[in-house]
């Protein structure tokens, strides 16, 4: 369960674009009619994306009025799970797994370049205001340790030098590709070439 | 004796690594799809037998039968339909199998569902994939909408006369949302937090219908397990651990990396062959996770000997789990790891069980005491109390998934948990810290 904080500047109204709409209507056919309750999760996301990557309070009561649903249960689910920003973060949001497996590999000085290079304390806006970051439980791509996740992003297989160029593009606006920094193909092992089929890999 | 390695044309996952492409025409040059029609045609109950035969047991961590699973749904749909689930919320520390199966084999994934769906009496299957796996689920729906352009999918899906349809529901960053009945929960908009069981899913399930959750892993073998047959398959590892396994392996090796094997090869052998040893040789390992976080650790001494099989390894007091494999080399501090697991399963408590909300906390704080060395020793004692006390008083298997680290470390570390532990001091300061609030919080202002 985490623990979060709802931001103290709310807007005051909060609508769908006409885009979302539509979007939302596609989703509504995924559910059983009579469980409209089902697209919550997807609506927040869209909200999410819509107000620059997170949730208003307004938008769990527009959430609610869509699917008739009471709001303390959209507030139930926005606050529950973690992925739900319920305060401004950075244009580019990056996210640090610093769970065992990454832990033992180096995330901590992944988590100290960041305190360095973007800001002091996590969910903190850096001085330009466009990156925030924060420690987050496994992002499950354990093998490719350590890693972070900037946005929808992942970049795996990362050591110091290349976290600083990481931040460091991020910072400038101009952010480096996603995959792996060590040049290996996906979760192979590195020692073995990859073969074809006939040999085991 | 050593077993040998799984020969490659035993590899069901011949497309981990990407080599071969994704896409549907390279897919069905792997032989996906490759009579789905006729497999289907035999019928609902040659499936169940052909699964049941095969001793496939499910790749989610509880290694259940998946066969005696389906079966278990009603054979006769009454008023309610029945619904199949895939659980692809991969959150378990240390197991990152499903992303690869996501990303490059979409299509045994998509076969399978269509299989189990077939078998299940399912017309409509949701496959929950974590929300952090944004890219891996775009890539999911690419391979769906191929498949429907190709007729596999939809009304009268690949001329069986079954309409099937698939529809991805993302979580979002809930680790308990792996329990089946929980991700049940999450799909229907709430809160997840796990149901009581029984009723189990396969009676009572998702928008109370009957419904089947299957692991991502199982259910793409099952193609394959129907093309070559159950016996094939059963033919593969040790009598009821049978077939392959994608295991994953990380931490202090030099290659980490995931790979396919045989059910009931050797720890040491995978290490060593494909993960290219443990960093610093073999013998400064310390102790492996053999199966994701939940699982108790194992001493340098069992690892030695050790097979990767559900039961062996629940012999040895740990299980397979998801097949995520931790090595944790004499390098680290292998108290301040397990004190990581524990703050993960403190962060990830659902908070509807009270041993399980406050326990989780409790494990961790005292761990954090040790690593800091400020730990008595009667806190050891309290610690194994609180696991004791958490294990088997909650609703789901999440408080057993948080204990038994603990536990295990317990077992097979205790002179080093001991070494950092001083006296109980005769004169006892007064400490003011209010114990239900975590310590980390008072702190730490952002909370």
């Amino acid at each position: 369960m985490s623990l979060k904080k709802i931001h103290d500047n709310q807007p005051d109204d909060f609508k769908f674009s006409e885009d979302n709409l539509k979007k939302a209507e596609e989703i509504l056919k995924r559910y059983p009619k009579e469980n409209k309750k089902s697209a919550v999760m997807p609506f927040l996301y869209l909200a999410q994306r819509q107000n620059d990557n997170w949730i208003p309070l307004s938008a769990m009561k527009y959430i609610a009025n869509y699917l008739s649903m009471p709001y303390i249960s959209v507030y139930e689910v926005a606050t529950f799970y973690s992925m739900y920003n319920l305060a401004p973060v950075g244009k580019h949001f990056i996210q640090v797994c610093t769970t065992t497996p990454c832990l033992l590999r180096g995330a901590d000085k992944i988590v100290k370049l960041c305190k360095e290079k973007i800001s002091p304390n996590e969910n903190e806006l850096s001085s330009k205001g466009d990156c925030s970051w924060m420690e987050v439980e496994c992002l499950g791509a354990c093998v490719s340790a350590p890693m972070i996740q900037i946005n929808n992003d992942y970049y795996e297989d990362l050591d110091e030098k290349n976290t600083i160029k990481i931040l460091e593009s991020l910072i400038n606006g101009k952010p480096l590709k996603p995959g792996s920094f060590r040049g290996r193909k996906n979760t192979a092992p590195e020692n073995k070439k990859i073969m074809n089929g006939e040999k085991h890999a | 004796m050593e077993k040998s390695m799984l020969k490659p044309e035993n590899k069901i996952f011949k497309n981990l690594y990407n080599e071969f492409g994704w896409e549907m025409e390279n897919a069905i040059k792997r032989d996906d799809w490759k009579d789905t029609k006729n497999l289907i045609s035999k019928g609902r109950e040659w499936i169940i037998n052909e699964i049941k035969t095969s001793e496939l047991r499910g790749r989610g961590g509880a290694g259940f039968s998946t066969g005696l699973k389906w079966s278990f749904a009603p054979k006769e749909v009454g008023k309610r339909p029945h619904y199949l689930v895939i659980n692809a919320d991969e959150s378990e520390p240390g197991t990152c199998k499903d992303r690869d199966i996501l990303r490059f084999e979409p299509q045994k994934l998509i076969e399978g569902c269509l299989i189990a769906g077939y078998a299940v009496n399912a017309h409509v299957c949701y496959i929950y994939i974590r929300g952090e796996y944004f890219n891996e689920g775009k890539r999911l729906q690419e391979a769906i909408d191929q498949a429907y352009k190709k007729k596999y999918l939809g009304k009268n899906a690949c001329e069986t006369g079954w309409d099937f349809d698939i529809h991805i529901h993302y979580g979002a960053g809930a680790y308990i949302c792996g329990e089946e009945t929980a991700l049940l929960e999450s799909i229907e908009g709430n809160k997840g937090q796990p149901r009581l069981k029984p009723p189990f899913p396969a009676l009572v399930g998702l928008y109370g219908c009957p419904t089947i959750v299957n692991n991502v892993e199982t259910v793409a073998v099952v193609p394959t397990i129907l093309r070559r047959g159950g016996k094939w398959f059963a033919s593969i590892g040790k009598p009821k651990n049978t077939g392959t396994k994608i295991f994953c392996i990380s931490g202090n090796v030099n290659f980490p990396c995931n790979v396919e094997e045989e059910m009931g090869i050797s720890l040491k052998e995978l290490i060593e062959k494909h993960a290219g040893g443990v960093t610093g040789g073999w013998d400064n390992l310390q102790a492996v996770i053999p199966g994701g976080s939940s699982m108790p650790l194992l001493s340098k001494k069992i690892c030695d000997t050790i097979t990767m099989d559900f039961d062996t390894l629940i012999d040895n007091k740990s299980g397979l789990g998801t097949a995520g494999i931790v090595v944790i080399n004499k390098q680290q501090d292998i108290v301040a790891s397990m004190a990581r697991i524990a703050r993960f399963y403190k962060h990830e408590s659902c908070g509807q069980c009270t041993p399980c909300r406050e326990g989780a906390g409790w494990m961790w704080r005292i761990l954090d005491r040790v690593v800091k060395r400020k730990a008595t020793f009667s806190d050891l004692d309290l610690l194994s109390d609180v696991t004791k006390q958490i294990e088997g008083h909650t609703i789901c298997a999440f408080g057993e998934g948080s204990a038994w680290p603990v536990q295990g470390l317990l077992r097979h570390f205790k002179k080093e948990l001991e070494s950092r532990c001083r006296e109980e001091p005769i004169i006892k300061k007064k400490i003011k810290n209010p114990y239900l609030v975590d310590q980390h919080l008072l702190e730490n202002k952002n909370a």
